[in-house]
């Protein structure tokens, strides 16, 4: 049984799932930060 | 607090890196299945994960029915949110493994089913928490929580309790794995383990984050008003 290319998908699609996750938290956290941040100088 | 969370989020990628070459490298291959069996390594430990999140949850969200405490209730939004993404891992990891070795992506077994459920019960959680804006919605969505909770052990033991394709436990009742594959296996439980509490701390810290910022905004536009109140005042009193 070739299961190699099943074996990739699985890990791929795992690290994507997780990266594109984390993207999302990071660029959460920049604009809110930044709106916290404008707020200040008003 | 910075420094701790650093040093362990370093900790937690060199496990990651480390796991990884266990699971692709190390492991010997399964004789059976083949290299497919390495799906395994990820899949067992991002369920537990997310079982571990959803415990999290669970006691996050009694926690704030008891004592009302914001922390507690923005704990339990990142918890549900971090072990929805762990599930949603463990739902495609497993039809990617049942391919090759079943035949089929999918069947209506009973744990399959049953994590499909649980799934689709803290999706829901976070839909709740994401589009109801009242001040009721975190006590509905922590006794929403606690129902979820409970679809986590009929996960865990439908295996044991029911007739199931989905293969038997490998640790303790009903299996065993080699030393090197047990080795592996362990490695990545605990980088999954610790990965997942890293992710839930930060998604934890952008929540207290949101709600400093919303607070602002409510502050902001409360003073606004009192201004705009105060400014007004005069031009009313001269028109009367």
């Amino acid at each position: 049984m070739n299961g190699i290319k099943f074996l990739f998908a699985a890990y791929i699609a795992t690290w994507f799932i997780h990266g594109a996750y984390l993207t999302h938290l990071v660029r959460s956290f920049k604009r809110l930060r930044d709106e916290l941040r404008e707020m200040e100088k008003k | 607090m910075k420094r701790v969370f650093s040093i362990l989020s370093f900790l937690t990628a060199v496990l990651l890196v480390y796991g990884l070459y266990q699971a692709l490298v190390a492991a010997p291959t399964e004789q059976t299945m083949g290299d497919v069996q390495r799906i395994f390594y990820y899949h067992v430990p991002s369920a537990w994960t997310a079982f571990c999140l959803f415990f999290t949850n669970l006691f996050a969200s009694i926690a704030y029915l008891i004592w009302k405490n914001p922390k507690a209730d923005a704990l339990a939004v990142a918890s549900a949110e971090v072990g929805v993404v762990f599930c949603t891992i463990v739902l495609i990891t497993g039809p990617i493994w049942a391919r090759p070795v079943w035949g089929i992506w999918w069947t209506w077994d009973i744990r399959l089913t049953t994590t499909l459920v649980l799934w689709l019960i803290y999706v829901a959680y976070l839909v709740l928490r994401r589009f109801s804006d009242t001040a009721q919605t975190p006590v509905l969505a922590a006794v929403l929580a606690i129902f979820g909770a409970l679809d986590v052990p009929l996960v865990y033991f439908s295996i044991w309790f029911f007739r199931t394709q989905h293969p038997q436990p490998v640790m303790g009742k009903g299996g065993s794995l080699a030393p090197p594959m047990l080795y592996a296996f362990l490695m990545n439980l605990l980088a999954f383990t610790l990965f997942g509490i890293m992710v839930c701390w930060s998604r934890y810290r952008l929540e207290l984050l949101r709600r400093e910022v919303e607070a602002a905004h409510a502050m902001e536009s409360l003073v606004g008003a009192e201004t705009s109140a105060k400014a007004s005042l005069p031009l009313s009193r001269s028109v009367r």
